[in-house]
């Protein structure tokens, strides 16, 4: 059995050997500065615990949620909107209450949570790939093809997101009819999300591309003669994801919100496939004949997820900054 | 000055052309303009007929002349739902997004810069940890689940304010309708006011606390306290006005997104402006009013940027040196 002093010599001798075997890097994140930042802010460690606990949450909701708000075969009518349990007229088997089909609004919200961090997590994804394809053009590339892209990113930045995934989801509205639109409503919705998202990858790219493609190692890769396109892949990539990977945290919140926001004003998810703000629209039909419980919940939830995601984004975003220590 | 003025300017027009390019592209090309038109009887030579009439086989540039020359005469075309003139009903719904667009952006500033100026200056006070919380949640909280509460506390629990409508209103010359002259009319205008204002008040209070507590570091407030200035003259006088410039810059940028936001906010209160005009043309594919929507944002966009910048300009002398 090594001892702990063991461990971390032997993740020294790696560390000069160039090795890194799965121990070594352990202890070495275990003993960074980031690390040891993260453990003195209460806060983070509790953000960043919720925020753990919600995703599984959400992933595991086919195995953990105490029923399948989708299995049709489970689903009474006479259970319908029956209240959370501490009140009266309230049934065990439903803890936080059903909404107006008779389904359990708990399980409603694990996989409602699930269907928005995936629009979220895939948005982002979107969002991200475009905006640093765009920012290592236009940075590695400058001239008129940077003008062309910052330009349209200036256009672009006048107009709040919200808006602008409105009309791409109304446009698409038209183009598909809205037939077909339940069908496609994810992969519109994740379309709006990343073209209403990505000018601020594409703005934080250029700017580390402009810097890096300066330095020796750029230079050097060009002179051997690699391809544009290698050069910035394989090279200054990798340099300027720091700043991408908080711009993607502090995104998620808002990819999340927005999803929920277009969901709730009905251009969104369909019922079929409810996210959380598809049940909080639901739930919203019901607020004023006293059935708060549909719409409050899921709501809580939500602000729950993005409150914690927030925290954890600010907190990365100060960690990485080392201006602001 | 001028040159700097024009410059702006002519980047603000080419964008303006840039949204006009877009909003005419959906408008030509999203669904079939003469099919929206007409009914299922009506003949292929009527239509064809109907096509000719309305530009759509001239060639494209001149159609986006003629589109352009219509949008400044604010000539949007019919409406595919109401069957009436585009800029009619936007006329009809104006007042009631710019009134409540107004008060919200007078409830962000008069409780967020006094709460920024306390937080700001009372760093270590539990009041000033609290606002902060307040305010990370408020950013938390997405705008229509504000709405929602908000209802469900003031208008179904306790039943003291209406949640829906903008109550009754006074007809102020040809067209304007104001909510602010009766009682059922502002009690109207609580609830909206505060739901899509309380993004912007929390914005405002975090960045006028992060200037406070950058100004009142610096030589000059020093040396201002060391001369013995009363703490409420340093404060105001000193301080304040110096953290006034950004605050001028944010707001006048928020405008713009408080006109967005109010889609949502009027959405959950069901209040009859634009942005609930805006939602239901998304939800029903009514193009001519979403192209108009876009136009008319985009014109109050880019004319608040263009104000801000000029503005910016003309509040902080530091910007002026060095530039042509």
């Amino acid at each position: 059995m090594p001892t702990v002093s063991n461990e971390e010599a032997k993740a020294a001798v790696q560390d000069r050997s160039g090795a890194q075997p799965a121990p070594g890097r352990m202890t070495r994140i275990l003993d960074s500065d980031f690390f040891h930042a993260f453990l003195r802010s209460k806060v983070t460690v509790v953000a960043a615990c919720g925020t753990l606990i919600l995703f599984l949450l959400a992933f595991l909701a086919p195995w953990i949620a105490p029923h399948d708000p989708f299995d049709l075969a489970s689903i009474s009518i006479m259970d319908a909107r029956v209240p959370p349990v501490w009140m009266d007229y309230s049934d065990p088997r439903f803890v936080l209450g059903t909404d107006d089909q008779g389904r359990d609004l708990l399980s409603g919200i694990f996989y409602g949570m699930r269907i928005s961090l995936i629009v979220g997590f895939c948005s982002v994804f979107a969002a991200a790939i475009i905006g640093i394809t765009l920012g290592l053009i236009a940075g590695y590339m400058g001239g008129r093809i940077d003008a062309l892209i910052m330009r349209i990113a200036d256009v672009q930045l006048t107009f709040p997101a919200i808006l602008i995934a409105l009309l791409i989801d109304g446009v698409a509205n038209g183009i598909f009819g809205s037939l077909d639109r339940d069908i496609f409503a994810f992969y519109i919705l994740i379309v709006a999300l990343a073209l209403s998202f990505w000018v601020q990858y594409a703005r934080t790219v250029r700017g580390s591309t402009m810097v890096e493609k300066n330095k020796e190692y750029v230079q050097a890769a060009r002179v051997i003669g690699l391809p544009s396109v290698i050069i910035m892949a394989r090279h200054i990539l990798p340099n300027v994801m720091g700043p991408v990977m908080v711009i993607a945290t502090i995104n998620l919140a808002l990819a999340v919100v927005t999803e929920a926001t277009l969901s709730f004003l009905g251009v969104g998810m369909p019922p079929t496939q409810p996210s959380l703000g598809t049940l909080i629209a639901i739930g919203n039909d019901f607020l004023y004949s006293g059935e708060w419980w549909i719409a409050i919940f899921p709501g809580l939830a939500l602000a729950l997820l993005v409150l914690n995601v927030n925290l954890l984004g600010d907190w990365l975003r100060d960690a990485l900054n080392p201006k602001l220590r | 000055m001028i040159g700097f003025a024009t410059r702006r300017f002519v980047q603000a027009m080419i964008v303006m052309l840039v949204v006009a390019l877009l909003s005419f592209t959906m408008f030509r090309f999203v669904g079939d303009p003469v099919n929206q038109m007409v009914g299922i009887e009506t003949s292929l030579e009527e239509r064809e007929s109907l096509r000719e009439r309305l530009g759509l086989n001239d060639p494209i540039p001149i159609q986006f002349y003629h589109f352009l020359s219509k949008a400044v005469r604010f000539d949007f075309g019919t409406s595919y739902q109401f069957r009436q003139p585009v800029s009619d009903l936007f006329a009809k719904r104006i007042p009631a997004t710019l009134e409540l667009s107004f008060t919200s952006a007078l409830f962000a500033l008069v409780v967020g810069i006094p709460m920024g100026i306390f937080a700001g200056l009372n760093r270590e006070s539990p009041v000033s940890k609290l606002f902060l919380s307040v305010s990370l949640i408020g950013i938390s909280l997405p705008t229509f689940f504000i709405g929602i509460l908000l209802i469900f506390l003031f208008s179904v629990t306790l039943q003291w304010l209406p949640s829906f409508g903008r109550g009754e209103t006074v007809q102020i010359g040809s067209w304007w309708t104001t909510g602010f002259l009766t009682v059922s009319g502002l009690k109207a205008l609580i609830l909206p006011s505060i739901t899509l204002g309380l993004y912007q008040m929390t914005l405002i209070m975090r960045l006028i606390r992060a200037e406070m507590l950058e100004v009142i570091r610096t030589d000059y407030i020093k040396f201002a306290r060391a001369r013995g200035l009363p703490d409420r003259l340093v404060n105001f006088r000193h301080a304040l006005k110096n953290t006034l410039v950004p605050v001028v810059t944010i707001t006048g940028l928020q405008l713009g997104s408080i006109i967005a936001f109010a889609t949502i906010t009027e959405t959950v209160f069901q209040w009859p402006g634009m942005g609930l005009m805006f939602l239901q043309a998304v939800q029903n594919v009514d193009i001519p009013i979403m192209s108009a929507y876009l136009l008319l944002t985009a014109f109050m966009f880019v004319a608040i940027n263009f104000i801000v910048d000029i503005l910016y300009f003309l509040i902080d002398p530091r910007l002026r040196v060095g530039r042509p």
